[in-house]
């Protein structure tokens, strides 16, 4: 088994807010990335998906803390590091991140040329600017962009999705070894959704970065994208396991409950009503004592409430759920 | 079956710009939108959905042809409001459809306003309340709230609230389910039926996922640059779509049931 390239351990990060309230957004969350793999984050809104990005990127930025667990990338631990060498030296080379509004990530009043140059001068690299323009014509070439016509636009001159494409450009231009792609498709129709992944996967097959981990709510897409799956809820991961494992046959309520959520347009399976899951997350300002989805669990037992319920293995999977089998 | 229509369009279009830079953003179209049915509009981003929503609600006026809601031309009456009183529609962000400085619970009393006559106080706070509680909210639960307190798909859920207290002949929801939760998406649509079955509303549904479109229309337009190139009912534009467009639209779902993507052997998952 390969060395992987990026691991999680145990990570823990809270929100203090200005009424003094402490809100635990991600509460012990382990998992580790090999060369090649692309891990799925499903999830509902409000469970810690974009807190976790921030907390995994060492962006430790006030109100966000870190309350303990570490993150390591080939081995190096990046947290406890200041934030000028974390951003100087990791984020970018290392590790680097799609946001998830791209419509407004870019600057609309510099053209994407500066935008990407900016992107290599400030992360250290001492390259003139004939060599910047080489690089820049290259990659955005090699991604199957119109180099020229895009380098010289403003941001607002292009579509939708070739703004998305851009931003994915921009993000991987020093190859990091590990990507986070938050939503990257949720703002965009079908189609472009189609042509955005089909990018992501080219940066993969070309070895430009090394692992990736990809966030969203559409648990649907994630069987064709990931490897594996890991589904949060209230700060924790419910269920981890592999793509067949966990669209297939999930074990974990809320991962059924999800699975059972989701619309199908295919002749044959128009049939099945999707179920919706009532009610809503729980406050996380307080510590939760049992079993966090206890309240919208639809097979939840009287002891549910009061047990605290652990990462257990369930057929090779990893689930947090005592009754599940 | 219905068979009087409430919208119908003749000739349709909609342009923008002039000379080398006109844009035709919806091209003489001609359709009818049945009484009491739902029928949705599909395509990419782009297509004109949102602007033949726009006409429909009168927020554009045509370059040319006409539209007739009820049988009358659209813009017969000088005061759109009276237009507004039975078409109201649901937009994609809910958040910059409510005022951020007003409570929720203010905002809805205050849609009350449209009305020609206003009801008494009392009956206004109960009428709120039964809207809230057909959304499957809590009155309580919204006391005192403002809109940045609560999430995307409640506050998606305070706009069909709204459209549960105007209760207008028509519904235009222009991609109401895409700012929230893939999971709270089913429970949107479900309340849109519920629209229409207690209400005996006629809604217009805009979206670019067709598998959406499939769950709840009785009818599908799917619409490519401007022009109306399919329409029928859902189970007929799935099974046997006549354009690419349409073709395409389907194969571009994200469906596990199928496959979708293509990838190099050795590496995909």
């Amino acid at each position: 088994m390969t060395r992987p390239i990026f691991e999680v351990d145990q990570l823990r990060a809270h929100y203090l807010t200005r009424f003094g309230q402490k809100i635990q957004a991600v509460d012990g969350v382990s998992f580790s990335l090999r060369p090649g793999e692309i891990l799925g984050i499903a999830g509902e809104s409000g469970c810690g998906k974009t807190t976790l990005v921030s907390a995994c990127m060492g962006l430790y930025i006030p109100p966000l803390h870190l309350s303990g667990g570490d993150v390591r990338i080939d081995g190096q631990s990046i947290i406890g590091m200041d934030v000028e060498t974390n951003r100087r030296d990791i984020l970018g080379k290392k590790i680097s991140m799609i946001p998830q509004g791209a419509l407004n990530s870019l600057n609309p009043t510099r053209k994407v040329r500066d935008l990407a140059s900016d992107m290599m001068l400030s992360h250290g690299e001492r390259l003139d600017k004939k060599e910047i323009e080489a690089r820049l014509r290259g990659r955005f070439r090699k991604l199957g962009m119109p180099a020229e016509e895009v380098l010289n636009a403003y941001p607002t001159q292009l579509p939708a999705g070739m703004k998305q494409r851009v931003v994915i450009a921009i993000s991987t231009l020093l190859d990091p070894r590990v990507v986070i792609a938050d939503e990257p498709t949720s703002a965009l129709d079908v189609s472009t959704q189609k042509a955005v992944i089909q990018l992501l996967f080219e940066l993969m097959d070309q070895g430009i970065i090394g692992s990736m981990l990809f966030i969203t709510h559409e648990l649907p897409l994630l069987r064709h994208v990931s490897n594996n799956i890991a589904v949060m809820y209230a700060g924790e991961f419910v269920e981890l396991g592999t793509t067949e494992q966990v669209i297939f046959n999930p074990r974990q309520p809320y991962t059924k409950a999800l699975m059972g959520s989701m619309l199908s347009a295919e002749p044959g399976h128009q049939g099945q009503r999707p179920v919706a899951i009532e009610g809503a997350p729980p406050n996380l300002t307080h510590a939760i004592e049992g079993c966090r989805f206890a309240e919208r669990c639809p097979e939840v037992r009287p002891e549910c409430k009061a047990n605290r319920q652990v990462i257990r293995l369930v057929e090779e999977r990893q689930v947090r759920c005592q009754y599940a089998e | 079956m219905p068979n009087e229509a409430k919208f119908e369009a003749q000739g349709l279009s909609r342009s923008y710009g002039h000379g080398k830079k006109l844009v035709e953003a919806v091209k003489n179209l001609t359709f009818t939108i049945p009484n009491k049915a739902i029928v949705s509009v599909v395509g990419q981003s782009g297509s004109g959905k949102t602007v033949l929503a726009k006409l429909l609600l009168r927020l554009e006026t045509p370059t040319s042809g006409a539209l007739f809601f009820n049988g009358k031309p659209i813009a017969c009456e000088r005061d759109p409001r009276q237009h507004w009183r039975s078409v109201q529609a649901v937009f994609q962000d809910p958040f910059s459809a409510f005022n951020q400085f007003f409570t929720i619970r203010a905002q809805l009393k205050s849609s009350f306003k449209l009305f020609t006559q206003k009801p008494s106080a009392d009956e206004i706070e109960a009428r709120v309340d039964a809207a809230l509680l057909a959304v499957n909210i809590e009155p309580k639960e919204i006391e005192g709230k403002y809109p940045f307190e609560l999430s995307g798909g409640q506050m998606q859920r305070m706009l069909l609230a709204r459209i549960f207290i105007l209760r207008p002949e028509v519904l235009i929801a222009d991609e109401p389910t895409s700012m929230v939760d893939a999971c709270s998406r089913a429970s949107i649509l479900d309340y849109l039926m519920k629209l229409k079955k207690e209400l005996d509303m006629t809604i217009v549904f805009v979206t670019h996922d067709i598998g959406l479109a499939c769950y709840i229309s009785d009818s599908i337009f799917v619409m490519h640059q401007g022009e109306i190139i399919e329409q029928g009912s859902p189970e007929r534009v799935t099974r046997s779509p006549t354009s690419h467009v349409t073709k395409q639209l389907l194969e571009d779902i994200p469906d596990v049931h199928r496959q979708w993507i293509r990838r190099s052997a050795s590496l995909s998952p």
